[in-house]
């Protein structure tokens, strides 16, 4: 196959790069709001029905939208597999976690109201709580760990050795910061799918709960970007990249220097929009909260979780998983993709599929249109959740 | 006994795969038959198979959450345990996991919801559509997750680059064509059928002995039967050993099954019973049909089947040569830039680059592998070999089953012909008591076929012992326990919902039909 020759080796990975972006802010922005409703379940919603109410209004759409973290797992392995090797095991246990936990969340929507016991109702609530709280914070504090560069080595033979990524030494002040961070955005953003999806006294609380979870990312996002400026050191490429090379990190040099997390928007004042849209979507979600457009308020904080997302991505750029004990074995969009073929092979199906996907998935949403009422649940015996 | 870090990844490598493989064989075939049976019920507008295909569907749902959720940590656990294995092998292995998340759980998840909340949105059609989306995807999905699997077992269509030190695709048409991966896509694909239809079967047989729902129960086991029929022949007639003859550890794979260890005069006697002693490298009171394996692996009079000693000596000429490959390795590394190499490194690697990764075998025995004694090499080839008879048993017993299904699914398909699917109790009872039969028989595939894989994690390129993440066993026994409680609380919970549900049985139709439909009117299936 020389098809593949037509984009040359470095346009791929930038363009896979922004693909990791449109996935990873794909997983956030869909079933981002899935994991803020689960977090505010069990303070919106009081009594059963109202329980059922919230649990419904994701329950025909929870599986599709995480697909999109399947999805964007599978395409890092594919596109990226050094950083797919890395950040996995590296926070073997903060994955743990979150897998823990996202079991948890299937298995509560479809079993919680199998039975009529308030315990096993109550329980699986909980359970939900945990499932959205756990991916949502610990997703926040290992991204707050990337900025900050993980402790990993790559030898000779590129394998990997990690020097300390317990789970303790995860939990640093700017790594939960963006853990909370992570959470604010998420129970904003599923406030707002509340808000959409409900009606009465639950999109009454919801509005509230996503009003001050809105005001809460904006204060988390400015302090964050402050403290990444002021407090935390960047990484630069201090050798030359060579145009297309292998996808092998030991063949640059790295330096830390305070403050280049910030110098890509010195020289490219346009990557500004990022932080601007995570602002702007946050002020508009609780203008538009408080002004009851409902679907606007939706679509204002998806805006902002795009915007925090991207400001992350390039910020860092042209690094995706910098170390913080042997800088050289950091992994940039130059040295840690897969082979030329494999990325164009990816993008043509990428480009096939997620049009389609696009496509169905609206379909769907239109089918499910409207807001959730409890006679409807009523009505629907063991099928509703 | 002390448990390393590999030993403990593999454990829970298998822990999670035999668990999930719990839910994906149900998964695969019920949700073709609700989509058949919704069919049917589109096609005829008779009430009774919408009621079928919901009361189906609720139990298809409890098993299918499972499933999601325990496919997630499959997908997770490759860059968690196994991240060298993900750095070789990421460039061919990622590229079907990313296809199988964007061309079939996207389609498979995101109808599912629409089977479940949209019978009263949709029109009959409309919904329709969303149940074969659902199948059709599931079924996708097990297409693509065996492409890379076939190609762990037979690695086409890619080399090794040393400046990446890495395999890197050549060719993803050869990927997705593997003869391996297509072979085990239909087996794969037919033995979920059958677990289905051995559970639709078993459940309705239940309610006919108890006088239960009735109607729907004869119906669904007249589906059950006659695609449990067809499925139970495929996966017995087209079972993956078709793809057992195109590798040197595929033939090895079939020798150890076999416990067959010397190669005998073509065509080779099928071992009916015996004891295969890994120690003593012979089958004590071996029970013989001759020519039978022969026929049987090679569909030829002519072909030899090679034994287990002929292959490990295959093996150890493939490590001598790989020693060659990962000598000239080294030396192309230490050169630096590629004008440096000196041609007859270049050409060592060339011609023994295929090798590679048996040289890797001798790092259990040697730390640099070019320091290996001859007996540390012989040592070595004899690490080929699978644990003979966990794979000679595993493969006999799922075979048992295989002949039992079709049997079973046999009688019934005659009885229901007959109208006379009611009149036997007794074989109601074995049909109740076979539902946990094809999950065995599905698990005990997965050890012939994984577990027989070993010690390579991919053949001939890879041992699975150099694949590991650098965790420290503590951590890796952490999370193996941390597994083993949620997975064992969770099917405990699975299977007291689905038993909860079967004993509730199918809900009253809430539009019954103005007509009562006579017996002998079903439909023909």
């Amino acid at each position: 196959m020389i098809l593949h020759t037509l984009i040359d080796y470095d346009t791929l990975r930038v363009i896979w790069w922004l693909l990791l972006g449109v996935l990873l802010i794909g997983f956030a922005v869909m079933d981002g709001f899935d994991l803020g409703t689960d977090m505010l379940l069990p303070f919106v919603a009081r009594c059963d029905i109202e329980r059922r109410v919230v649990i419904n209004s994701i329950g025909p759409v929870w599986e599709g939208n995480q697909v999109w973290l399947i999805l964007g797992g599978g395409a890092i392995f594919a596109a990226w597999p050094p950083l797919y090797a890395v950040s996995f095991s590296g926070f073997y246990l903060a994955m743990f976690a979150i897998l823990f936990a996202l079991i948890l969340r299937p298995v509560g929507f479809k079993y919680r109201s199998k039975r009529d016991s308030r315990l096993w109702r109550a329980s699986w609530d909980w359970a939900l709580f945990i499932g959205g709280l756990v991916p949502a914070l610990v997703m926040g504090v290992a991204v707050g760990n990337v900025l900050q560069g993980v402790p990993f080595h790559l030898n000779n033979d590129l394998r990997i050795f990690y020097d300390g990524t317990t789970l303790i030494e995860l939990l640093n002040p700017f790594g939960l910061l963006c853990g909370l961070l992570s959470v604010a955005m998420l129970v904003m953003h599923g406030a707002g799918w509340l808000v959409l999806k409900t009606s009465g006294e639950v999109a009454e609380r919801s509005r509230t709960a996503g009003s001050v979870a809105a005001m809460l990312t904006i204060a988390l996002f400015a302090l964050g970007g402050l403290w990444l400026g002021a407090g935390i050191d960047g990484y630069a490429i201090t050798s030359p990249i060579l145009e297309g090379g292998p996808s092998n990190p030991l063949a640059k040099t790295v330096a830390l220097a305070p403050g280049a997390w910030l110098a890509n928007y010195d020289a490219h004042p346009w990557m500004l929009a990022g932080p601007a849209l995570g602002f702007v979507g946050a002020l508009g979600s609780l203008a538009l909260l408080r002004a009851r457009v409902e679907l606007g308020a939706l679509l204002m904080s998806a805006l902002s979780v795009f915007g925090i997302i991207a400001t992350v991505g390039l910020s860092m750029f042209p690094f995706i998983l910098p170390s913080s004990v042997d800088p050289r074995s950091s992994l940039t969009v130059w040295d840690a993709s897969s082979s030329h073929l494999t990325l164009f092979i990816m993008l043509v199906a990428t480009a096939i599929f997620l049009p389609i996907i696009a496509a169905y998935t609206t379909w769907v949403y239109r089918v499910l249109w409207g807001k959730v009422e409890p006679r409807e649940i009523e009505r629907d015996g063991s099928h509703a959740y | 006994m002390e448990l390393d870090v590999v030993d403990l990844s593999r454990l829970q490598f298998a822990m999670t795969a035999l668990y999930h493989f719990l839910f994906v064989p149900l998964t695969l075939g019920l949700s073709v038959l609700l989509a058949v049976m919704e069919t049917v019920y589109v096609m005829t507008g008779r009430r009774i198979w919408r009621q079928m295909t919901k009361f189906w569907g609720t139990l298809f749902g409890i098993n299918f959450v499972l499933g999601v959720s325990t496919g997630l940590v499959m997908e997770f656990q490759f860059g968690m345990n196994w991240s060298y294995y993900s750095h070789y092998v990421g460039d061919i292995f990622g590229a079907p996991l990313a296809i199988e998340g964007l061309m079939a759980f996207f389609l498979e998840a995101t109808f599912v919801g629409l089977f479940f909340f949209g019978w009263d949105k949709l029109s009959k059609v409309g919904h329709l559509i969303a149940t074969w989306a659902v199948a059709l995807g599931s079924n996708f999905s097990a297409l693509w997750i065996l492409i890379a699997n076939g190609w762990m077992q037979n690695p086409i269509g890619s080399a090794f680059n040393p400046q990446t030190m890495r395999m890197e695709i050549t060719d993803f048409f050869a990927v997705v064509t593997n003869p391996v991966a297509q072979a085990k896509f239909v087996h794969t694909v037919s033995a979920g059928y059958v677990t289905a239809a051995i559970f639709v079967l078993g459940v309705s047989a239940w309610y006919l002995l108890k006088g239960r729902h009735v109607e729907i129960a004869k119906r669904s086991m007249t589906v059950a039967a006659s695609f449990g029929l067809a499925a139970s022949l495929s996966v017995v007639v087209l079972g993956d050993e078709s793809g057992y003859l195109t590798t040197e550890h595929q033939k090895m794979k079939l020798a150890a099954i076999e416990a067959m260890w010397e190669t005998e005069p073509a065509p080779a006697a099928f071992t009916v019973f015996g004891l295969p002693s890994q120690q003593d490298r012979e089958t004590h009171y071996a029970v013989q049909i001759p020519w039978a394996l022969g026929l049987i692996a090679t569909r030829s009079l002519d072909t030899v089947v090679p034994g287990i000693t002929e292959l490990v000596a295959q093996a150890e000429k493939r490590i001598e040569s790989g020693l060659i490959a990962f000598d000239a390795l080294q030396k192309i590394r230490a050169a630096g830039s590629s004008t440096n190499i000196p041609a007859e490194v270049k050409q060592a690697f060339e011609d023994h680059g295929a090798d590679l990764g048996y040289a890797l075998l001798l790092k259990r025995h040697a730390d640099d592998p070019r320091n290996a004694t001859p007996e540390q090499i012989a040592a070595a080839a004899w690490d080929t070999v699978p644990h003979v008879p966990t794979l000679f048993w595993s493969f006999r017993i799922m075979v048992g089953l295989g002949m039992f299904f079709i049997a079973l699914t046999a009688t019934f398909f005659y009885l229901s012909a007959r109208r006379t699917l009611d009149r036997y109790r007794p074989l109601l009872w074995v049909a109740v008591l076979a539902i946990p039969l094809p999950w065995i028989a599905a698990e005990l595939g997965w050890i012939v076929a994984e577990f027989g894989r070993q010690p390579w994690i991919i053949e001939g390129v890879l041992p699975t012992a150099a694949a590991v993440s650098s965790l420290g066993a503590g951590t890796v026994l952490m999370t193996i326990i941390g597994f083993a409680a949620l997975y064992t609380v969770l099917i405990v919970i699975e299977m007291a919902l689905m038993l909860r549900a079967i004993r509730k049985g199918p809900e009253p139709d809430d539009a019954p039909e103005a007509t009562l439909i006579p017996e002998n009117l079903v439909a023909a299936e």
